[in-house]
């Protein structure tokens, strides 16, 4: 009986691993360009990403309108990651080795990135990834079109120290890389810019928590000091709701206790009655209520292509849009679509952003983007309070850290590294 | 004589009566002129107009600053107005008179920002001190305490004087005090005084005061507020106690609610239902779709609608885990491997088929206004939300105790779970029996899912973080004991939020996990293991 249970399993397992495969039939067509959409449409960080895929196929769609890629018609090759990551892995080179793509947009979260890094080192293809993340890396294949640590964090932190006259900060985040990174920064910074370390409290969540009434409870003994508290959250995902809904109840009023998000744009705001959060902040290189002509436009196309005029874009959907016209711009300044003719061409690119600037691949593989905070309104949306005069470019390994002050990353001739350090002049290749 | 003196007196008066007049119109005028300035006006030029209408000290300006900080001042784009809307209804902000709306009105918000939301606060709250709602003047004193300025006092003595609701007249108190203690103009004794009316009536916020205080207080003033410090904090640690017995009690109650129709499904029937978690998803769509059209069709009854979405949960889940049961699991009884594998089959089916129907995002239901804010008990902040949980929670329980233990249905039940072929024999009808206890348990997983919606998102993978919290509480309480699950599902909530603070949330819940294993070597029935010869088969 068992054995006969457990075959089944196998079975049962086989045919569920099937529906991962790719949804677009291969086509065998040489007069195509195959690019690759690596992201998760079920499991928990479906609720983010299905929204990116669907950015992708419009970006697509838009580009083959106005005449495809060196005169070639672009075809999106669909995977779904399933929100795991050694899957990722697989798929990744799935859509390189067999389906033959030439570029891969995709991945969330930071582990989906590291788990995909050493496919497109090895194969030598191209990843554009859409969202913002801890730095402390660099990688020839892969393109940030996201904020780096000094494109969000650092900003925000300066603006409620500045603007709201903070003192004492609570450093909220879901244990995993991003957050854990992204506060080991702010608290040297924070050290660095005079806070004394009982002024800072750090907390870790697991992913999807959901009963906040103690952190909560804990947030607003600690804001009792007598001195400006703040929380600067990079906490993830679905675990905001309940954490601002526990805020909302327990009576922590932005005006008293802001928070300020990394991770909370409009897409997770749409799932919830904003109301008691007007005035919690978030940090961005981007917000849907940005009055540009730029914005109207995309906002307006993107809607009529979902179908739905209550979409709602955000920041990562504008880094997908900034990545994929730099490929298309460097593929046709190269002529070709090979990874390494790619990567010459890219650096040094310029293409328009959403927020009425101008977007450049840098020699380390970031960009330049303005940085937004915005205050949360009562109709989901952001009234940005407050903007950087010039663009930011984006810094790959943080100058706060000690063990990293001394990278830089830079891919063009004659350093070609991502990891050059200043001082020894030496590049110590092997780790990233 | 005497009429002759009126008259004198009137003619003398005139003059400054007409001015005082005049003043007032003018001021009206420049007050008017100021609020539509605000039309155009960037976020810094909001805040001198703000302050320019504060200094005018006229209590005309009060219904504009309310409502900028309201988010219900706008302005017509077309023609530059700035007007208040509220509802559907547009009317001046000065006068207060109704405007028509313009046939080609293109009305946007006047946003503010944080600081700018304080600064008003402020101004309001010198303006609506000596109001004639308590509500109003609570705010403002709460407004002076959190913003003291010297130059109050008189206005707070004033007020003291005459106010005569206990709880304004506390706050009243300590808002003087707060403003003495923090004012080095005022002598050592004044300050020292204070220092106890703020502990006494400043509430929860009497300790940030204080030690905001403490920094900057001369040394001479320090022992007055370190012991008063001492005092409170000493309050403090015993209420936070409490308090956390209190979240602990909370989340045990969510637990039970998930768990509770897993201790009839997987506990008395003996049936390993992965899908238990879709049901109570499942429940919270429903709780979703009722509020919805609530929405748009009766808005009235908008408070109601979690009351109203109970039933409606209850019998869609149990009439899914009916079709489950028949269609699925009858077929498998005494095969727990192949229940398992083909209940996570149709769970997996039933979140696919949600997120294709409704979309990856969350869902949205309003919290009513009854289960919104909290209250205070004693030394407690109770949220109103969880607050209705745990009563919800113990209703929905004693129900089901109810139902087992009172009617001839609970009786069947429990005949076929302890001697399915002897209950056959005495005529029950063992399959009609099987289908409502699960019927019973996915409609309570339903009802679990109503009460969710007020903690958790509402996506499809909603039911996933609760699948595992409710094996290890029922497995935990006593597989197949209903007391085994109320008491397993509280120990676990309360151990939970005393390990919370000391390990941190990630290790506090590895640490319950470990401690659960150790247990279940100990006592592999669990805490209130069934006895007796069922047990055997």
């Amino acid at each position: 009986m068992i054995r006969f249970s457990a075959k089944s399993a196998l079975l049962a397992a086989a045919f569920a691993g099937s529906a991962f495969l790719p949804m677009t039939p291969v086509l065998a067509q040489d007069d195509t360009i195959k690019v690759g959409i690596l992201h998760s449409l079920s499991g928990t960080m479906a609720i983010s990403e299905t929204t990116l895929k669907d950015t992708m196929l419009f970006l697509i769609e838009k580009q083959n309108a106005a005449g495809g890629v060196l005169g070639k018609q672009l075809e999106p090759v669909v995977v779904d990651i399933a929100s795991d990551w050694p899957l990722a892995a697989e798929l990744a080179r799935q859509l390189v080795e067999v389906d033959g793509v030439d570029a891969v947009f995709g991945c969330w979260t930071s582990v989906c990135r590291k788990s995909v890094l050493p496919v497109f080192e090895e194969l030598n293809s191209l990843l554009f990834y859409p969202v913002q993340y801890e730095g402390e890396e660099s990688q020839r294949n892969v393109f940030y079109t996201g904020a780096s640590p000094n494109q969000q964090a650092i900003p925000a932190v300066d603006y409620l120290m500045e603007e709201e006259g903070v003192e004492r900060w609570v450093l909220a985040g879901t244990d995993y890389v991003y957050p854990q990174t992204t506060n080991k920064i702010l608290e040297q910074y924070l050290l660095d810019a005079g806070v004394a370390p009982e002024d800072i409290m750090i907390n870790y969540t697991p992913f999807g928590h959901s009963d906040w009434q103690t952190i909560v409870s804990d947030i607003k003994a600690f804001g009792s000091a007598g001195k400006k508290t703040a929380v600067v959250s990079t906490i993830n995902g679905d675990a905001n709701v309940p954490f601002y809904r526990e805020l909302g109840n327990q009576g922590i009023k932005a005006e008293d206790i802001p928070v300020v998000a990394f991770s909370v744009g409009e897409e997770e705001l749409s799932g919830f009655d904003t109301t008691p959060l007007v005035g919690h902040l978030a940090a961005w290189n981007y917000f849907m209520s940005v009055d540009t002509p730029e914005n109207a436009a995309f906002i307006e196309e993107w809607q009529a292509f979902i179908g739905d005029e209550n979409r709602v874009t955000n920041d990562p959907m504008e880094a997908h849009m900034i990545g994929f016209n730099l490929w298309v711009k460097a593929v046709e300044a190269a002529g070709t679509t090979d990874a390494d003719a790619v990567i010459d061409a890219i650096v040094g690119l310029e293409t328009p952003n959403l927020t009425g600037g101008t977007a450049t691949m840098l020699p380390n593989h970031h960009i330049t983007k303005p940085v937004l905070i915005g205050e949360i309104q009562d109709d989901g949306q952001f009234f940005v309070v407050w903007e950087t005069e010039d663009l930011v470019p984006g810094d790959a390994w943080s100058d706060f850290l000690p063990e990293s002050a001394m990278l830089e990353a830079d891919w063009t001739a004659p350093i070609n590294c991502g990891n050059y350090n200043t001082q020894t002049q030496t590049c110590s290749a092997a780790a990233q | 004589m005497l009429t002759l003196r009126a008259i004198r007196l009137v003619l003398l008066a005139l003059p400054f009566l007409l001015l005082s007049m005049n003043t007032a119109r003018a001021q009206d005028a420049d007050i008017s002129a100021l609020v539509q300035s605000m039309g155009d006006a960037s976020l810094r030029e909001l805040g001198q107009i703000v302050t320019d209408l504060a200094a005018t000290g006229d209590n005309a300006v009060v219904p504009a600053l309310q409502a900028l900080a309201d988010g219900n001042l706008y302005v017509d784009e077309t023609s530059g107005t700035v007007v208040i809307q509220r509802g559907s209804a547009l009317s001046d902000p000065v006068s207060g008179q109704a405007v028509e709306r313009g046939a080609d009105a293109d009305l946007s918000r006047i946003r503010v920002n944080n600081s700018l939301r304080r600064d008003i606060a402020t101004a309001l709250a010198g303006m609506t001190l000596m109001s004639d709602n308590p509500t109003t003047r609570l705010a403002a004193a709460n407004g002076f305490m959190a913003r003291p300025d010297p130059a109050n006092i008189p206005l707070l003595d004033e007020a003291i004087a005459g106010e005569t609701n206990a709880n304004v007249l506390r706050v009243m108190q300590a808002a003087r005090a707060v403003t003495i203690l923090g004012d080095d103009e005022f002598g050592l004794a004044d300050r020292q005084a204070a220092v106890p009316v703020i502990a006494a009536n400043a509430g929860r916020s009497a300790i940030t005061i204080l030690t905001g205080a403490l920094n900057t207080a001369p040394d001479d003033l320090k022992p007055a507020i370190q012991s008063a410090l001492a005092g409170l904090e000493q309050e403090r640690a015993v209420w936070g106690a409490l308090q956390n017995v209190w979240f602990g009690v909370s989340l045990g109650s969510v637990l039970l609610l998930a768990a509770i129709g897993l201790a009839i499904t997987f506990g008395v029937m003996g049936v390993i239902n992965m899908a238990h978690g879709e049901m109570v998803m499942l429940g919270a769509y429903t709780t979703f779709i009722v509020q919805l059209i609530i929405r748009q069709n009766f808005p009235f009854l908008l408070d109601y609608s979690l009351l109203i979405a109970l039933p409606a949960a209850f019998f869609l889940t149990g009439a899914i885990g009916i079709g489950i049961e028949r269609g699925v699991i009858r077929w498998l009884y005494g095969r727990p491997l192949e229940t398992l594998l083909a209940t996570w089959g149709i769970s997996l089916i039933l979140q696919q088929s949600v997120r294709s129907i409704f979309g990856p995002t969350n869902q949205m239901v309003i919290a009513p206004t009854w289960m919104s804010g909290s209250f205070e008990f004693y030394g407690l902040s109770i949220t109103y939300g969880r607050f209705w949980i745990v009563i919800f929670a113990a209703i929905v329980f004693a129900l089901l105790l109810l139902v087992l233990n009172r009617t001839a249905l609970g009786l069947q039940m429990r005949a076929v779970t302890q001697n399915r072929r002897m209950a056959s024999a005495m005529g029950i009808r063992t399959p009609f029996v099987d289908a409502m206890t699960f019927g019973l348990g996915s409609g309570i997983a339903g009802l679990a899912g109503v009460a969710l919606t007020q903690i958790d998102n509402i996506s499809p993978h909603l039911g996933q973080n609760y699948i595992i919290d409710s094996f290890m509480v029922v497995v935990f309480g006593g597989v197949g004991n209903l007391w085994g699950t109320l008491v397993g599902a509280l120990t676990l909530g309360v151990a939970n939020k005393f390990l919370e603070p000391y390990a941190g949330a990630v290790l506090g819940k590895i640490l319950i996990l470990v401690l659960i294993i150790l247990f279940i070597q100990r006592r592999p029935r669990g805490l209130f293991a069934l006895k007796g010869r069922a047990v055997e088969q």
